[in-house]
Order: C-alpha cells, then sequence, then structure tokens
C-alpha cells in the first residue's frame, strides 16, 4: 500500500532530469538488451510446447527439432481430449478449485477480520501461532489427515480436500489482514454506534471495502487448487474423479512411445485457464503476490 | 491471570469475545487438521502402523531403522543438494531480473509480464513440458547444446549427475513470484539514497552493494526461508518427472515419504520422516531468524 504511494511520489523525481549522463544511457541499453535475451528464453519453452501440440506424430521425433510445424495439427487438440474422458477431469477440477476456493476466501475474510478489528487478549500469541502454521509441510500432517479421513468414510471423495478449506487457510488469513488493517477503524465505529451489529458490519461494510484483496485470495486459491497434485493423488482413487493434474500425470502410461504431440496439446489445455485468469487479472495478482512478501 | 481477570475493562471483555467468535473456524482447523494431526503423527512415529490393523507401540525403532537406512539418507542429501544450490541460485537471479526490471526503459510492463508467465504454467504440465523439453534426443533443450557447443549433450533426467542439475534449471524458468516481490522491495528504496551515493561517487556497483542489497534484506529473507521450506517439499517432480531416479538420484525426501506412506503403508516409519521433517524446518527457520538479526536491515532499527 505505503509501497505504491511511495513510488508514485519518486516517480517525477526519478524522471526530472532531462539531460542523462552517459553511464546511464549504457545502463538503460544494456538492460534493454539483457531483458531482450531473457525474455526470449523464457517464451522459448512456451512456444515448444505450442508447436509441439500442432506437429504430427512423425515429425515430433526428427532431429534437430523443427521450430514450425509443417502443417498445423490443431486436430491434435481433438485428439488429445478424446484419448481420455478430459472434459469430464476438466469439470471435476473446476469445480474442486471454485468450491475451495470459496470456501476459503469467505471463511478466511472472517478470520481475519478478527484478527484485524478486535483487540482480544491473546491476540498477539494467537497471531504468532498463525504465522507459525504457515511454515508447517502438507507432509507433516497428511498422515493424521488421511487416518482421521478415512475414519470418516471420506476416501475417493472431493470432501477431505474441500472441508478443510472452509476453515480458513492461514496464508489467505495472513494477507486478507493485511488489507483490513488499512481500513481506518472509524468507520466500524460508525456502524456499531448506528447499531449494525459486529457480523452486519463485517459482511455489510469490511467484505465490500476488501473486494480487491478477496479478488487476490481467490485467484491464489483456484490457481493453487488447479494445480494440487498430491492432495488429489492421495484422496482420490477412481478414474472419473480424477483432477486434471491426475490424469496428465497417468497420460503417458498409457503408451509406449509417448505421443508427444498429444501430450503437449493436452497440457496446454490444462495450463489455459491460469493463463486467461492471469491475464485477465494481472492486477490482483501482482498485488497479492506483493503483499504477502512484504510486511 | 485468574488476578488478571477482574481487571479486564467491559471494554476488553468485548474485545476479547468478539476476537474468538471471529477466528473460531480457524481455531477448530487449527485443532483438526493441524495441531492434532502433528501430535497424533508424533504418536504414530512410535508405532508400526499400517492403517488396516491397529497401530502398535514399538518404542523408537522407527527412528533408528530411519537413522540405519541409506535411503533416507540418500533422500536427505538429494534434497539438500537441490536446496543449497537452487534456493539461492533462485534468488540471486531473481533479484538481477528485479534489478533490470527496475531500469526506467520502455516496455516495462511487457517484460514483467513475460517474465511472470512460465510461473502461470505450474505442476504437472510444467513437469511433462520440461521432460519433453530436457529429452536427449529430441529435446530443444540438447539441439541449442548441439548449436552452441557442437558436442552431444548430456543425457539430463536420465543421467545420475545432471539429473538435480536438469530440476534447478527447471526451477529457474519459474521465478515470477520472487522478482515481482523483489520488484517491489526494489520501488521502496528511498531514491535519495542512491542521490546521496552519486554525489559521494560511488560506483554503480558500490551502490548495489551498499545500498540495495542491505535495503532489500528482509525480503531476502522471507524468500529464502519460504524458498527452503518450499524445496524441502519437493514431489511433483520426482513423481512425474522421474520416478526417483535414476539410481535414486532423485528421490526426493518427501517423495520417499509418500512412498513409504502411502505405496508400502508404513505409515509409523512415514510419520517419524514427517517428525524430522518438522522438526529441521522449525529448527532452520528459528535460526535463519535469529542469524538474520546480523544481516537483515530494518528501517527504524539500530543502525
Amino acid at each position: 500500500m505505503s509501497v505504491s504511494a511511495q513510488v508514485k511520489q519518486l516517480a517525477p523525481a526519478a524522471g526530472r532530469s532531462s539531460s542523462i549522463s552517459t553511464g546511464e544511457r549504457v545502463t538503460k541499453i544494456s538492460s534493454f538488451i539483457l531483458l531482450i535475451v531473457i525474455c526470449t528464453m523464457m517464451l522459448l519453452p512456451l512456444y515448444i510446447m505450442l508447436s509441439t501440440a500442432l506437429k504430427t506424430q512423425q515429425e515430433v521425433f526428427v532431429f534437430p527439432p523443427k521450430w514450425v510445424p509443417n502443417s498445423l495439427m490443431w486436430s491434435n487438440f481433438v485428439d488429445a481430449m478424446k484419448a481420455r474422458p478430459f472434459g469430464q477431469y476438466f469439470y471435476n477440477t473446476t469445480l474442486y478449485a471454485i468450491v475451495g476456493t470459496i470456501g476459503e476466501v469467505f471463511s478466511s475474510a472472517f478470520v481475519a477480520y478478527g484478527f484485524s478489528r478486535y483487540r482480544g487478549k491473546g491476540r498477539n500469541a494467537m497471531f504468532l501461532i498463525l504465522l507459525a502454521t504457515m511454515m508447517i509441510p502438507y507432509p507433516v500432517t497428511m498422515i493424521p489427515q488421511f487416518v482421521l479421513f478415512k475414519n470418516l468414510g471420506w476416501i475417493d471423495t472431493y470432501l477431505p480436500l474441500n472441508v478443510p478449506s472452509f476453515l480458513g487457510s492461514a496464508y489467505i488469513i495472513f494477507l486478507l489482514r493485511q488489507f483490513f488493517n488499512t481500513v481506518p477503524t472509524d468507520l466500524f465505529e460508525a456502524a456499531r454506534l448506528d447499531g449494525c451489529s459486529e457480523l452486519r458490519t463485517f459482511w455489510n461494510i469490511a467484505l465490500p471495502l476488501c473486494s480487491p484483496a478477496l479478488a487476490s485470495a481467490a485467484i491464489f486459491g483456484f490457481m493453487w487448487r488447479w494445480n494440487d497434485y498430491l492432495g488429489p493423488l492421495i484422496y482420490l482413487n477412481t478414474d472419473s474423479k480424477y483432477t486434471i493434474s491426475i490424469a496428465l500425470s497417468s497420460f503417458t502410461s498409457m503408451y509406449n512411445i509417448v505421443p508427444w504431440h498429444l501430450m503437449m496439446a493436452a497440457a496446454l489445455v490444462a495450463v489455459l485457464p491460469p493463463i486467461l485468469i492471469f491475464f485477465l487479472a494481472q492486477k490482483y495478482f501482482v498485488q497479492g503476490i506483493v503483499v504477502s512478501g512484504l510486511k | 491471570m485468574a488476578g488478571k481477570r477482574g481487571l479486564l475493562s467491559k471494554k476488553d471483555w468485548w474485545e476479547t469475545k468478539y476476537f474468538y467468535l471471529f477466528i473460531s473456524p480457524w481455531i477448530l482447523g487449527l485443532i483438526l487438521f493441524t495441531g492434532g494431526p502433528i501430535l497424533m503423527s508424533g504418536y504414530y512415529s512410535f508405532t508400526r502402523y499400517d492403517i488396516a490393523h491397529n497401530p502398535v507401540f514399538i518404542g523408537f525403532q522407527n527412528y533408528t531403522n530411519l537413522f540405519h537406512n541409506d535411503l533416507f539418507w540418500k533422500s536427505s542429501g538429494v534434497t539438500l543438494y537441490y536446496t543449497l544450490v537452487g534456493v539461492p541460485l533462485g534468488l540471486a537471479a531473481s533479484l538481477v531480473l528485479a534489478m533490470l526490471l527496475n531500469v526506467k526503459i520502455p516496455g516495462q510492463r511487457v517484460f514483467s509480464t513475460i517474465l511472470y508467465l512460465p510461473s502461470v504454467v505450474s505442476g504437472v504440465a510444467l513437469s511433462l513440458l520440461w521432460v519433453w523439453l530436457l529429452d536427449p534426443d529430441f529435446g530443444v533443450i540438447n539441439m541449442l547444446y548441439y548449436n552452441i557447443t557442437g558436442q552431444v549433450g548430456p543425457q539430463w533426467l536420465s543421467d545420475e549427475h545432471w539429473v538435480i542439475p536438469s530440476l534447478i534449471m527447471m526451477s529457474l524458468w519459474t521465478l515470477g513470484n520472487n522478482v515481482i516481490i523483489y520488484l517491489a522491495g526494489l520501488k521502496s528504496v528511498p531514491q535519495n539514497l542512491y542521490e546521496a551515493a552519486q554525489i559521494d561517487g560511488a560506483s554503480r556497483f558500490k551502490q548495489m552493494w551498499h545500498i540495495t542489497i542491505p535495503m532489500v534484506s528482509p525480503v531476502t529473507l522471507f524468500l529464502l526461508i519460504t524458498g527452503i521450506i518450499g524445496s524441502f517439499q519437493v514431489f511433483v517432480q520426482a513423481d512425474v518427472m522421474t520416478k526417483g531416479g535414476p539410481n535414486y538420484a532423485s528421490y526426493f525426501y518427501v517423495y520417499y515419504l509418500y512412498q513409504q506412506a502411502f505405496r508400502s503403508f508404513n505409515l509409523g516409519y512415514a510419520s517419524a520422516m514427517a517428525w524430522v521433517l518438522f522438526v529441521v524446518v522449525g529448527i532452520l527457520t528459528w535460526l535463519m531468524m535469529k542469524v538474520s538479526k546480523r544481516w537483515v536491515h530494518y528501517e527504524g532499527g539500530g543502525e
């Protein structure tokens, strides 16, 4: 928050000097060239992904690899999607990502509001515990969690993946707390004096004010679940319940010679939703990352 | 404690009541899905447990077995190697990229979008893509290698000595998060520090060394801790790309833990591994925070 404000203040100062020194010009030109080279390297794997997805099987296994396919095999996408019930996996993954994310964002916002708004006794200790739990690796808790969910009869369902989300996640709570802290408390005090209950104040005033932060949190949650692998791998056994990640990883084992053109087509379809979200909501995306990384 | 209760004013009571009301979902989750499981895995680690039968208490046997098992040391070593090389390299590269993005030149928005884009591709799709790029015979990386050096490239993922460097190279492709966080850190460095240094005639390198790096050191600490913890948990690459091979050269710690827990159903043994991981992460985090007081610069702090 203060960061962007500071940047805005500094911007005119930085652009002020019309006479740039030679040293500065050298820095600018060399940075520009370096960035072009690095960006090309960053884009190369994505380009290979696309070009492979559009090649014929024969063309895939040619050395040296061809940069541009002879003919663009758009039918590869259809073939890849037909090779396994990817439509079903797409649906499963989308449902998991949406349900889990909604649960996580709203419960985390509720908790984050509590952390930010009320000076309860023991708040600092609780906050330290919250920070500490952010550091705990999932493998540390996954075995007893599995035993718990097995005893509940929840194996091979999405319940073990979704239910914990509805009790908030430390990371998102932390992120949203940072945002709630920037809202002036007078607003909430005024609502209380007007006879607004605490729950209604949260729902009607705090939440709408923080909708950009909620958007950032939701994007994080969605992307994370979309790519989640270990959780679905442990809990889902039936093929028709798989997520895209699980389906992709078992795709290779169906063939003796890996059909890389179909693999890349399927992988490309799998990463399309995250890429689309990134381009559509880049602002919220970057904001979320920055807030989580800076105090 | 008991005496203090009487001292709580009405206002304090009100604040405390609502504080705990609002954070109650998190407390419930903490007990059910974090704290409880940590204690339970501590208990399981002292038992023989295959989930079909009740756990049988066997004392420290899982831990003695663990510390006498070559594969445990191998997987720890592999994970440490990947972490000790990959994380610092990743941080250095991220800082350099962020500094490049912080130079005022045209097209910065486009550059930063492109640098972040690979980070959106993650998980299994990312791993599959890199298996293909690193394919020794038909992959584009060995083609470039051949074009540049005129020699046949390494076997990458199929070579014991190259598999970890290959995975580190892949991790350098998805630095986007770190770069964005560093960039925000760089933008918050007060510009007058550089102006003062320029007046004093400090070179660009000196400015970077004495101003930029110390000023972003809190960011570095944060990225270092989260980077190490994340790196200790590598799983997808091992499961999708290498199956831990060749010759266990990429048998990452969590991959071993997963195999023990969900393939061999040695849940007691795997829980002992989980506890070792928990203790190591705890000690390392504490240590890094402690040592950081010497090298992390906080604004308004003593210095």
